[in-house]
């Protein structure tokens, strides 16, 4: 039996201090100094600990304050207040809010999952993977207890075209299939993000990451020199069409991903032709036009194929963009409908922001996830954008070290594993792959709603 | 032991201010020094926000200020315009989108006064966007004359004729479980004493049966979940409801998870365990898995106890109907559904948020199972799981459940700020979710009892409001009527009646 997957997080502290949501605000003027001040007994020692950050200029009382407010109401000449902090509701986007952001820092900080006390404070439902729910296993299915480690819950995928059944040669003897595989065993491969201040030790950093996690790094094939060498077999070199691979790199690397053009399976051949031992991942990018092109693929050969959504989680698409898990839904089932989905891999990239993403997009029809900008957040992004028109980062992501990135990925990603296993184990699920499509066990808000309440205010049927 | 009691009787409410200094509220009253200690303020303010200590005034009560549309305000009246009245800036940080700092501080107000809040709080509905908070009230053009006062809103407990006792309560709501260990034993007490005072229920939870609870037996609930801790012989037999835990919203499909930190020697006394050292509860029973098991789990409680009712707490999968039908053919009196946006000592953030469905879906599909499968008068259905107000209530019974259990509502009595911090360190720096023994003297437990008996007053008071409007003499009449709903998205063409925005 294999070795069992585990993921060695190890605490890594940020080189800023994160923002948060509301801050402190305590005046001096009016203090009626008395014997024991409000200060001296908050529960969490935020007082004492006082220290004022120079570089940021913050003060580590915002930082450290849990809001219980018993400052807040116990100073008698109600000189303590709180108030929201507007630096933080700027950060980010409407995919990457500041609560995503902040959690996604903890998370490449500790390699822990975010655990909180009292029930979910945010909205009912909302946009793309917000509007499912995932199922649980209740009395008459047994779940699997993946996180205390008493069941193990298998996250490998294989990826690479397989056959829908066994072929025979003439005297009888089994045609073993000839396709290469290539194991992954964290169903999320790493990318490149498409901003962002990155340098060569960022690059660096996240191949060695893909070579921890056991999953494969995709990265501009340009940019891959003597300095990636260690980590080749688990890096793909992406490739614009109708460029070249060398032999000595291609000899190294198990992926070679190509981008969409007419012309593609030919390169593919190419490509086979110089290493049979090389999967290629044929690069689509999701839109309307996706599942007829992807069939068209798989139908000439393509092995794995990546759905390219864009950074927003939706669609590549210039109007009305879907949100990718309904557009990967439609791949999977064009797919399944031709008889032909167990032939070819599906990964998908776009927007994928949190570990219920990876879950949630396998459940609509990806047997893995494509995460980018997701990583760049673990080293500290903001999600600002300013890189795109010139101004420099404000967390100087272009000095991280590629030690420290790598620290911060696998932080991140073994997070994400543990809450893949949390969705798994609730779903009893044992293997990742089981998961794969498996629409009927998630809940999708359009079709609870009508169920629901579309018929809410008309008079009862008698 | 049914008879209708004093429970709910006006005067048990009774005044039961904030515990701390300041209480929380929305506005905020400030004055210059270009005060001149007129009184004027004192004098206009029929609330009592202003108040004249010696040679100065102050606002001590602010949190009760109507606000800049006051009809008295001082603010204008003062003649030497020193008062500013203005959204507490602290205000603004409070809540979230379910529990929105109007809904907190407006559940504090009924805590303290025992009624709703007149001053432009939105204590109906929270900010979550969907299910309750987009779901309005209609009222008939012509209701017929019903008065508050009649109208009933007790419920029963056991419908199944098994020759078991008949249990009324008179509001339909009773104390979700909460366990010796995530909760002070004050808290604890504190709910068993208000379940008392009302003559209604409240759940141990998972933690065992303190002997600080035999006084209440008569209205204790005691929890057997897959831990089984502190579940004995004797527990069983002292209750007139035993609840099977299978699963709670907020972690469905998840094991419960009681920190090292909590496990204190009294807690770890109780649960028969080793101070220090985390309790993980299982998940799932692993000697359930299937119907025919549950309804050996069930006629094990019915043999050793043989008056007890028995409930089955589950969460809300896809096939959650099933479930519920299952428990019902297993001799289940209750069937107990805890919908995904439930609380929790602790739980994985993307569990509570994305596993399994709200409780607003689960509970219609529930009812209307059971009514296709002829079964729905013969069982109580009970939803839990976000709710937070009477309007919640309401919006339920008439989506199909018979009553309530509530539990982040009892917390916010006990002035919960919903920080989501009950697990780390000490616990609950408000001294409610915790076992520490100097956060724990934060809180009396009959001020506890006092603020929940003042909260289910005001709820009461406001569900028999809204029936009467609604022209019902009973809150049996609500179970199920969604002519009585409307939702925001998908308002329908014709409304025979008002809609209450």
């Amino acid at each position: 039996m294999p070795a069992k997957y585990h993921i060695h997080t190890q605490e890594t502290p940020p080189r800023f201090k994160a923002l948060i949501r509301s801050g402190v605000i305590a005046w001096e003027e009016g203090c009626l100094k008395c014997a024991v001040c409000v200060k001296k007994q908050c529960v969490y020692k935020v007082y004492d600990q006082r220290n004022l950050d120079g570089r940021q200029m913050l003060d580590s009382i915002d930082t450290l304050c849990k809001d219980c407010y018993r400052c807040v109401q116990g100073c008698p000449a109600r000189l303590i207040n709180k108030a929201v902090n507007p630096e933080y509701l700027q950060i980010g986007d409407d995919l990457f809010t500041p609560e995503i952001i902040t959690k996604t820092w903890n998370q490449a900080a500790t390699g822990k999952i975010p655990v909180s006390g009292a029930g979910y404070g945010g909205k009912f439902s909302g946009k793309g993977f917000d509007a499912m729910w995932t199922d649980m296993s209740e009395i008459v299915r047994p779940t699997r207890d993946g996180i205390h480690g008493r069941e193990y819950i298998s996250t490998g995928v294989d990826l690479g075209r397989k056959d829908m059944y066994l072929k025979a040669g003439k005297n009888g003897e089994m045609k073993l299939p000839t396709y290469p595989s290539v194991r992954i065993e964290h169903p999320v491969l790493l990318q490149v993000p498409s901003f962002g201040a990155i340098r060569k030790p960022f690059l660096l950093g996240l191949a060695a990451a893909a070579r921890q996690l056991l999953t494969q790094a995709i990265i501009p094939a340009a940019v891959i020199d003597r300095d990636f060498r260690p980590h080749l077999a688990h890096v793909v070199p992406s490739l614009e069409p109708n460029i070249g691979l060398d032999e000595k790199m291609l000899s190294k690397v198990s992926m070679v991903e190509i981008a969409d053009h007419p012309k593609v399976m030919h390169q593919v051949a190419k490509i086979k032709k110089k290493s049979s031992k090389v999967a290629v991942i044929v690069k689509v990018p999701l839109n309307k036009k996706s599942p007829a092109r992807c069939l068209e693929l798989v139908q000439t050969g393509a092995e794995v194929i990546h759905l390219a959504g864009n950074d927003d989680g939706r669609e590549n698409t210039p109007k009305n963009a879907r949100y990718i898990k309904d557009a990967i839904a439609d791949v999977h089932q064009k797919l399944v409908e031709n008889n032909l989905r167990d032939t070819v891999s599906l990964i998908t990239s776009g927007g994928i922001a949190l570990a219920e993403h990876v879950a949630k997009g396998i459940i609509c029809g990806s047997d893995a996830i494509v995460a980018d900008l997701a990583l760049l957040v673990a080293v500290e992004c903001r999600v600002c954008r300013g890189c795109k028109q010139g101004l420099p980062c404000p967390v100087c992501i272009e000095d991280v070290t590629a030690d420290w990135t790598t620290h911060r990925m696998v932080n991140l990603l073994g997070a994400w594993h543990n809450q893949l296993l949390e969705i798994s184990g609730a779903m009893g699920i044992r293997d990742i792959r089981r998961m794969r499509g498996e629409r009927g066990r998630a809940m999708f808000f359009e079709e609870l709603e009508k169920m629901v309440f579309a018929g809410l205010g008309k008079p009862a049927a008698k | 032991m049914n008879a209708p009691t004093k429970a709910f009787d006006p005067s048990q409410v009774k005044e039961a201010p904030s515990r701390f200094r300041t209480a929380l509220g929305k506005y905020r009253v400030s004055r210059s020094a270009k005060c001149i200690v007129c009184g004027l303020c004192v004098d206009v303010c029929p609330l009592g926000v202003n108040e004249k200590i010696g040679g100065r005034i102050t606002s001590p009560r602010d949190y009760k200020c109507l606000g800049p549309k006051c009809p008295t305000a001082c603010f204008k009246q003062c003649p030497v315009q020193a008062i500013t009245v203005r959204t507490d800036p602290t205000f603004e940080t409070m809540g979230d989108y379910r529990w929105t700092g109007d809904m907190l501080v407006s559940t504090y107000y009924m805590c303290e006064t025992g009624r709703v809040p007149q001053n432009g709080l939105e204590y109906r509905t929270g900010a979550s966007d969907g299910g309750f908070d987009k779901l309005r009230l209609i009222f008939p053009k012509d209701p017929g004359h019903v008065s508050p006062d009649e109208v009933d809103t007790s419920i029963e407990l056991n419908r199944t004729g098994d020759g078991r006792p008949q249990i009324d309560i008179p509001f339909p709501v009773y104390g979700g479980g909460m366990s010796f260990g995530s909760v002070s034993i004050r808290a604890i007490v504190g709910r068993m004493k208000a379940a008392t005072a009302l003559n209604s229920f409240c759940c141990t939870g998972e933690g065992g049966y303190p002997d600080d609870l035999i006084p209440y037996d008569d209205h204790v609930i005691t929890q057997v979940a897959t831990g089984l801790f502190g579940v004995r012989e004797e527990t069983i037999q002292r209750v007139r409801i035993v609840e099977f835990k299978y699963a709670q919203g907020a972690k469905p499909g998840l094991g419960g998870h009681l920190l090292g930190d909590k496990v204190t020697p009294a807690v770890a006394k109780m649960r028969e365990a080793v101070v220090g050292s985390a309790l993980f509860s299982p998940f799932p029973f692993h000697s359930v898995y299937s119907v025919e098991d549950h309804k050996k789990h069930i006629d094990w409680i019915k043999a050793t106890n043989s008056k007890a009712l028995v409930s089955v707490k589950v969460s809300t999968p896809t096939d959650v109907d099933m479930v519920a039908v299952g428990s019902y053919f297993a001799g289940a009196h209750i069937i107990h559904l805890d919908g995904s946006y439930g609380g929790t000592g602790a739980a994985p953030d993307i569990a509570k948020k994305n596993i399994a469905m709200p409780i607003e879906y689960a509970v219609p599909m529930v009812h209307r199972f059971l009514v296709a499968e002829g079964i729905r008068d013969k069982i109580t259905l009970i939803a839990s799981g976000g709710i937070r107000t009477p309007h919640d209530l309401i919006k339920i019974v008439a989506l199909g459940a018979d009553g309530i259990v509530t539990g982040t509502a009892d917390m916010v009595a006990m002035e919960c700020v919903r920080c989501h911090n009950c697990e780390s360190g000490r616990g609950c720096a408000r001294g409610i979710a915790t076992t520490d023994t100097g956060l724990v003297e934060l809180m009396e437990s009959d001020w506890v009892a006092q603020r929940l008996i003042n909260m289910y007053q005001a709820w009461r008071a406001e569900v028999q409001r809204i029936l009467a409007k609604m022209g019902l003499k009973s809150i049996r009449q609500l179970v199920g009527r969604t002519e009585f709903l409307a939702h925001l998205d998908y308002l329908p063409d014709h409304v025979d009646g008002e809609i209450e925005y």
